[in-house]
């Protein structure tokens, strides 16, 4: 990475937060009038203000979990200013004004040109009409009756969706950075699927085109009706720049009878240099309601990026026959540290959940496991199936699972399977005493530990994210 | 077959090898010819499997003396993975586990590899899988091998033999078996020994490294040579082996040192 960028990620975290924009930014510090002005700029009802200081309320009694096996100076949340207007990223002219190394990421992750262009900051309506894409996309979408737009749009457009549904899944007071977003939150994505309903496309954050950064406290609501099918898409595989340290999201899913949610992430937030300097700490709260018959809620996530990952995406299996899934693979490299896992909670009859976990350790990073597979006594006839992978590369960095079965109801079967395994030396001197070199042997046996989870991700997806994790682990073997 | 003419593929002078600190060569010289087939027996800890890692080039060991000339080139110069497309093999005494690689990608990436380096042409799938499945016939394996990860949960022999359909597939120039009959039965041993023999050609040379003479039996070398102590310390014809056989090893040890008395 290139010395100027490093200067841009690593700014806020050497000067405490200090956001760089010249107006319309709210002082530093969070109180009750802080709030207020956050709602009135968003020109917001009067419940979602109520919303947010009833939120805010609940934060004040919390404490930050301590419980997570990861290690970090306090936070000084007063040090954080919780408003800036939206700001534009700089324009840039042409791609030849992108900084280079940036450019050589893109090559490797195969990354295609124009979405290249947009991350980049390049102007895209110059060279690729981003605003016909956007529109188009919208119109196919509203034909069908899907409504696809940011946050603050839908509380104004659809004030009673967002009423019905927002904090229905995660309580405002759910947790310490739950409740801190719910009081604060600045913009994010929603999305509703009307009944009966199956989204024509893949759903993803890139169209939604913003030019301007969604901000630390990103807030998500999917919900899809009656016998409605979506798939959302988050993130991408290139490289995310923020100059917020602290990321503190909220994503609630809600699939009501039948109905049917995919969501699927990649992340790259800045993870900090080779020494553990910077990098994004990402505490995520991320939770589906299964809450009709046969509804069904999936989570693929692939975490690559962030110094620190917090982040437990769940299902609350409420509907008798619905089904919850967790494919996950995290990667840390470095000094890294994640603690992520699902909960699976099981309450209607015949509800089945599946986990499958690969966790990937190179450097001197720590990678957790934690999941919680919970079944009521109402759960008859509840099945979960587990398999935690973890595998060590190197010889400084740690693996560990911490999974936590709570069974309430003796008619369910729950299987847990775990492995550690290490991409060991003579692994690599296997291929190449075959002719294939290091990186190559790396990249076909990581996606091989890898491969149930990636097929679970659409196709280019899937691709990118295997090109990510080569990249993410290069040089850190042999 | 012996040539006189033939060409040399592999010349090893004076070669010295420590691993942590622990001399294990001690100056081994041997020259091998295409076309040859040559044994190298021994003693456990003489330093004969230390001997093919290095010639492959394992970064536990370090070369502290001596040359090694493969067609021409100083072998020591290059990667592990350089001196592999270069065209020497390692048939692995044991070939390790990879779970979630599957062997037919993975011996599709190091065929393709092997050819591109050799300014051929790549295969797609759908033809590597002709290819591979012709040469599996050789080794009498079944296709089922093609779905499963590599060397994982494979018996000994049916590793062995996945070593084996790798060399019958990369066509090296050198191919050096490291105790490719250990841990085989009888019949495994055969299918395994006629997979090489079919192999075997003017243009190349195997080296094979036992502790048996029983693979001798179905591979007919050309040399037989006794290592001991980090050298190569007699060398005879097929003979040899059965010598060693019945007499054991301890006695070339005994002439080698009354020899190199009667010379000092």
């Amino acid at each position: 990475m290139s010395a100027t960028l490093q200067n841009l990620v690593n700014q806020p975290y050497k000067h405490g937060f200090v956001t760089s924009i010249e107006s319309d930014v709210a002082p530093k510090g969070l109180n009750a009038d802080t709030i207020r002005m956050i709602s009135a700029k968003k020109k917001e009802p009067e419940w979602l203000l109520e919303f947010r200081l009833k939120s805010y309320e609940a934060w004040l009694k919390m404490e930050e979990p301590a419980w997570p096996n990861v290690h970090y100076p306090k936070i000084d949340f007063q040090a954080i200013s919780y408003y800036a207007a939206p700001k534009q990223k700089p324009k840039l002219k042409s791609m030849d004004e992108v900084d280079p190394e940036l450019l050589r990421t893109f090559e490797k992750l195969g990354v295609p040109l124009h979405e290249r262009m947009a991350l980049a900051g390049v102007a895209v309506d110059v060279i690729f009409d981003s605003v016909s894409v956007a529109t188009t996309y919208k119109d196919k979408l509203a034909e069908v009756g899907i409504i696809f737009c940011s946050m603050s749009e839908a509380v104004l457009d659809h004030p009673e969706l967002v009423k019905k549904y927002i904090g229905t899944v995660i309580p405002s007071g759910d947790n310490f950075y739950a409740a801190l977003n719910s009081a604060v939150f600045t913009d994010g994505s929603f999305c509703y699927i009307p009944k009966g309903v199956k989204c024509p496309m893949d759903l993803s954050t890139y169209f939604r085109i913003n030019t301007e950064e969604s901000g630390q406290f990103e807030r998500t609501l999917i919900v899809a009706e009656e016998g409605a099918s979506v798939s959302y898409l988050e993130g991408c595989t290139a490289p995310a720049f923020s100059s917020n340290q602290l990321h503190a999201a909220v994503v609630e899913l809600v699939a009501l009878d039948n109905a049917d949610i995919k969501y699927s992430t990649v992340q790259n937030w800045y993870a900090g240099d080779e020494n553990g300097v910077g990098g994004i700490y990402n505490f995520v709260t991320k939770r589906g309601l299964a809450k009709g018959v046969n509804s069904r809620i999936s989570w693929t996530q692939v975490e690559t990026g962030s110094a620190i990952t917090w982040k437990y995406p769940s299902c609350v299996l409420l509907g008798d026959n619905s089904v919850g899934e967790f494919y996950s693979v995290a990667v840390t490299n470095h000094y890294q540290q994640a603690d992520t896992g699902t909960k699976m909670i099981h309450i209607g009859k015949n509800t089945r959940s599946t986990i499958v976990s690969k966790g990937i350790s190179a450097g001197h990073s720590n990678n957790s496991y934690r999941g919680l597979v919970k079944i009521a006594p109402s759960a008859t006839g509840a099945r979960n199936y587990s398999q935690c992978d973890s595998m060590l590369v190197g010889q400084n960095s740690g693996a560990h699972t911490f999974p936590y079965i709570q069974v309430a109801n003796n008619s369910s079967q729950i299987e847990h399977e775990a492995s550690t395994s290490k991409i060991g030396e003579d692994q690599l001197f296997y291929f190449a005493q075959r002719g294939i070199d290091a990186e190559a042997a790396v990249s076909m046996i990581i996606n091989g530990f890898c491969k149930d989870v990636f097929q679970q991700l659409p196709m280019e997806f899937a691709v990118e994210a295997t090109a990510l994790l080569s990249f993410k682990l290069e040089g850190s073997v042999g | 077959m012996i040539h006189q003419d033939s060409k040399v593929l592999l010349e090893v002078r004076g070669l010295c090898a420590t691993v942590n600190g622990t001399e294990i060569l001690k100056g081994l010289d041997l020259t091998v010819r295409s076309g040859e087939i040559h044994a190298i027996m021994g003693p456990n800890g003489s330093g004969k499997s230390t001997f093919s890692k290095i010639l492959a080039g394992h970064s536990a060991y370090e070369v502290t003396g001596g040359t090694v000339m493969f067609q021409g080139q100083n072998l020591l110069d290059l990667a592990p993975e350089e001196r592999a497309r270069a065209g020497v093999f390692l048939a692995f005494q044991y070939p390790i586990e990879i779970p979630g690689v599957i062997n037919s990608q993975f011996l599709r990436l190091t065929y393709n590899t092997v050819q591109t380096h050799r300014g051929k042409e790549e295969l797609d799938p759908l033809e590597f899988d002709d290819y591979v499945r012709e040469k599996m016939k050789l080794l009498e394996m079944s296709p089922d091998f093609l779905e499963r990860s590599v060397n994982e949960g494979f018996s000994g022999g049916e590793k062995k033999r996945n070593e084996i359909l790798q060399m019958a597939m990369l066509d090296p120039r050198l191919a050096i078996l490291d105790e490719t009959d250990s841990g085989l039965d009888i019949d495994a041993l055969r299918i395994v020994a006629n997979g090489v023999n079919q192999l075997a050609n003017k243009d190349n040379a195997i080296v094979l490294v036992t502790h048996y003479q029983r693979l001798l039996n179905y591979i007919v070398p050309d040399f037989v040579h006794v290592m001991e102590a980090g050298r190569i310390i007699k060398t005879g014809g097929k003979e040899l082996a059965f010598e060693l056989e019945t007499r054991g090893y301890d006695w070339v040890g005994v002439e080698h040192k009354a020899a190199t008395r009667a010379t000092a």
